[in-house]
């Protein structure tokens, strides 16, 4: 009985660690959507901050430096995106694009002599008494920082785009940037913030892989987690609350497609791994063919260029 | 100056490469011969360079047309995925089928493929108003966990000693070579078949002009009859037909077999393409072949100097980038004045 529980516990431990990184980027993604831009470099962000993280983090020594390096390279190529999509009014759709194949190159570049090179894995932070409850302490009360920051940024988020002024501006611009603009609000600057604060946050996610899922670095290891975090934002229908819910369902599923493969039922596992895009599809889907209920619908400005007429 | 920012870009991201190779310690100018100039020594080089442009131009001249439908079709990568699977099916269940309809059944087989695999996207956006961005993104994945199941599956090639790769494909599903001694296969003409139609298409056929209409001002379509929906379905269909076309010829051209991965990428390069070539196809022809260096580079620098092939992405990113941020002047004039005085901004 008990080691049955352990197995499971085991096994949610690693769905958390594997939703974790997609609930960073998704998380930062949402927020950059809800303002009306699109951005599809999560996967080239993520990258930058996986590799400069953990480049930050074996020089220094110090894996608090390492996150905050990977925000910074996050927040760097989110700069590169909002300065051609902001105020040179260029494609968003294309400029994602060479934004993730850009991060892609240049993140292998810069870690190439940091491949197979050891780090340690950010440390356990145990919530005292709390851990010590059986099952669920180990569970939800004994992870490093981040897994922590990530439940804390949904909640964030959630309370700044639906309990605050400055998160309505947010929502305002993303629904009609002509007409926020009219009343006076500022939606290139908006905008750059998002933008900003996804690139963070993508960065960090792609610490998290770097520096505690597994503690290395590879060249490409994000292995498709942008793209996924991207789906995920639909899937919630830019909902904080069930991006969460939908990180660690994916996360989920991932996992038991590894174990799936370990079972040897390996051709299962691609058509599981379909699941979540496919779900993604059908969401999008529901929410699109509804007109009465535009709470549930993308942001009506999503990928506009906002060019003002005077 | 439609001609003057691609070639402005160029040169920039040609500048950014130097300095950016000199900071990180590598010989700058010996990187970038081995990139552009290295490959293109000898005859094998510009074959191969055309071989690489092949399935760029194929989806690229798609995709363009869609672009400018205001259509944003970015799964080429799925639909070519799946066109090499639905030609190919019939290479893995007749490997030794030596009837010369083969070759053609493959072909209209891998275009059927690709359509269909547009036309999910285009119904959801047709009917439900689903974005196409994110249904076709979504698709690109579902195509390529397929890929990946039927080789590791059921196509698996009996006596390939478990790899996952299928049989490989007999002669007469294997496209016939236009040079002797290199890859370059009857696919070529095909892509250049494919610009030259798709110029007439958009030059002069109505089609052509419905879409520029539709993609410049949606309004005065609708105002003039004209079916938003319908254009949607025909460059979706068409786009995705052409995308279907480029997986068949790269499974019946240079790689002979179904494997893992099929493309590294080209359906989203197209995208690049079709930028670079400004959405025209004689335009895209000619990007399709710079951006097929940046494979090519990728690779010799990849063997000569043990960098990695993500270099490749670096140059594909930043042209992209140059090309879009020079398009600034292209779309508006940049006046210098003093800024308007701006209403009242509450906190």
């Amino acid at each position: 009985m008990t080691a049955g529980l352990d197995t499971v516990a085991l096994v949610l431990l690693t769905i958390i660690s594997a939703a974790t990184p997609l609930l960073f980027a998704a998380v930062g993604e949402l927020v950059v959507e809800k303002s009306g831009v699109l951005n599809l470099g999560l996967e080239g962000m993520m990258l930058m901050g996986a590799v400069c993280g953990f480049i930050a983090a074996v020089v220094t020594g110090s894996a608090a430096l390492g996150v905050m390096a990977a925000a910074a390279a996050g927040m760097a190529m989110a700069l590169v995106f909002a300065f051609l999509t902001l105020t040179l009014l260029a494609n968003q759709v294309a400029t994602g694009l060479a934004l993730t194949l850009f991060g892609v190159g240049l993140s292998s570049l810069l870690g190439l002599d940091y491949v197979g090179f050891p780090v340690e894995a950010l440390p356990k932070v145990a919530v005292p008494l709390l851990s010590q409850v059986p099952f669920f302490g180990p569970l939800l009360f004994n992870h490093d920082a981040l897994v922590y920051l990530s439940v804390a940024m949904v909640v964030a988020v959630g309370w700044f785009l639906g309990r605050t002024r400055p998160g309505m501006v947010l929502r305002a611009v993303g629904e009609s940037h002509h007409a926020a603009h009219a009343i006076g609000h500022n939606v290139v600057l908006v905008r750059y913030l998002a933008v900003l604060f996804g690139g963070a946050m993508a960065g960090i996610g792609g610490a998290f892989l770097s520096l505690s899922y597994t503690p290395m670095w590879a060249e490409n290891m994000t292995a498709g987690r942008g793209w996924i975090a991207l789906a995920l934002v639909v899937f919630a229908s830019w909902r904080p609350g069930r991006a969460l819910a939908g990180a660690y369902m994916f996360g989920g599923i991932t996992i038991l497609q590894l174990h799936a493969q370990g079972l040897g039922a390996d051709i299962a596992s691609q058509y599981m791994s379909m699941l979540p895009y496919l779900v993604t599809v059908l969401v999008l889907v529901l929410i699109s063919r509804d007109t009465y209920r535009a709470k549930l619908k993308a942001p009506a400005c999503l990928g506009r260029i906002f060019h003002p007429a005077a | 100056m439609v001609l003057v920012t691609p070639a402005l870009a160029l040169a920039l991201t040609l500048l950014t490469g130097l300095l950016l190779f000199g900071a990180m310690g590598y010989a700058p100018l010996a990187v970038l011969f081995h990139f552009f100039i290295a490959p293109l020594a000898d005859l094998y080089g510009v074959a191969e360079l055309m071989v690489k442009a092949t399935p760029l131009v194929l989806c690229a001249v798609g995709l363009a047309i869609g672009f400018r439908a205001n259509v944003w079709n970015i799964g080429a990568e799925g639909q070519l995925t799946v066109g090499a699977l639905a030609g190919g099916a019939l290479a893995v269940w007749f490997p030794d089928g030596a009837s010369p309809l083969m070759l053609p059944a493959m072909l209209l087989l891998g275009i059927a493929g690709g359509m269909a695999w547009a036309a999910v996207p285009a119904f959801l956006k047709t009917r439900f108003g689903a974005n196409e961005i994110l249904t076709s993104l979504m698709l690109t994945y579902v195509a390529v966990l397929l890929l990946s199941a039927l080789v590791h599956g059921p196509w698996r090639d009996p006596g390939g000693y478990n790899f996952p790769e299928t049989v490989l494909f007999p002669p007469a599903a294997t496209l016939p070579l236009l040079v002797d001694g290199t890859r370059l296969h009857l696919g070529a003409l095909l892509a250049v078949a494919a610009v030259i139609a798709a110029w007439f298409l958009l030059a002069r056929a109505v089609f052509g002009f419905e879409v520029k209409v539709i993609g410049l001002s949606p309004a005065a379509a609708d105002y003039a009859g004209m079916s938003a929906a319908r254009i949607t379905w025909l460059v979706l269909l068409l786009s995705g037909g052409l995308a279907g076309l480029a997986g068949i010829v790269e499974v019946t051209g240079p790689i002979g077999q179904i494997q893992p991965t099929i493309s590294p990428g080209y359906g989203f390069t197209a995208i690049i393409v079709a930028f670079l070539g400004r959405l025209h196809p004689l335009g895209i022809l000619v990007a399709g072949h710079i951006l097929a260096l940046s494979y090519l580079g990728g690779e010799t620098v990849q063997v000569t100097l043990g960098l990695p092939q993500g270099i490749a992405g670096v140059f594909q990113g930043m042209l992209l980038f140059f090309l879009l941020a020079c398009d600034v002047l292209l779309k508006y004039r940049i006046r210098f004045s003093a800024p308007a005085a701006s209403p009242s901004k509450p906190a």
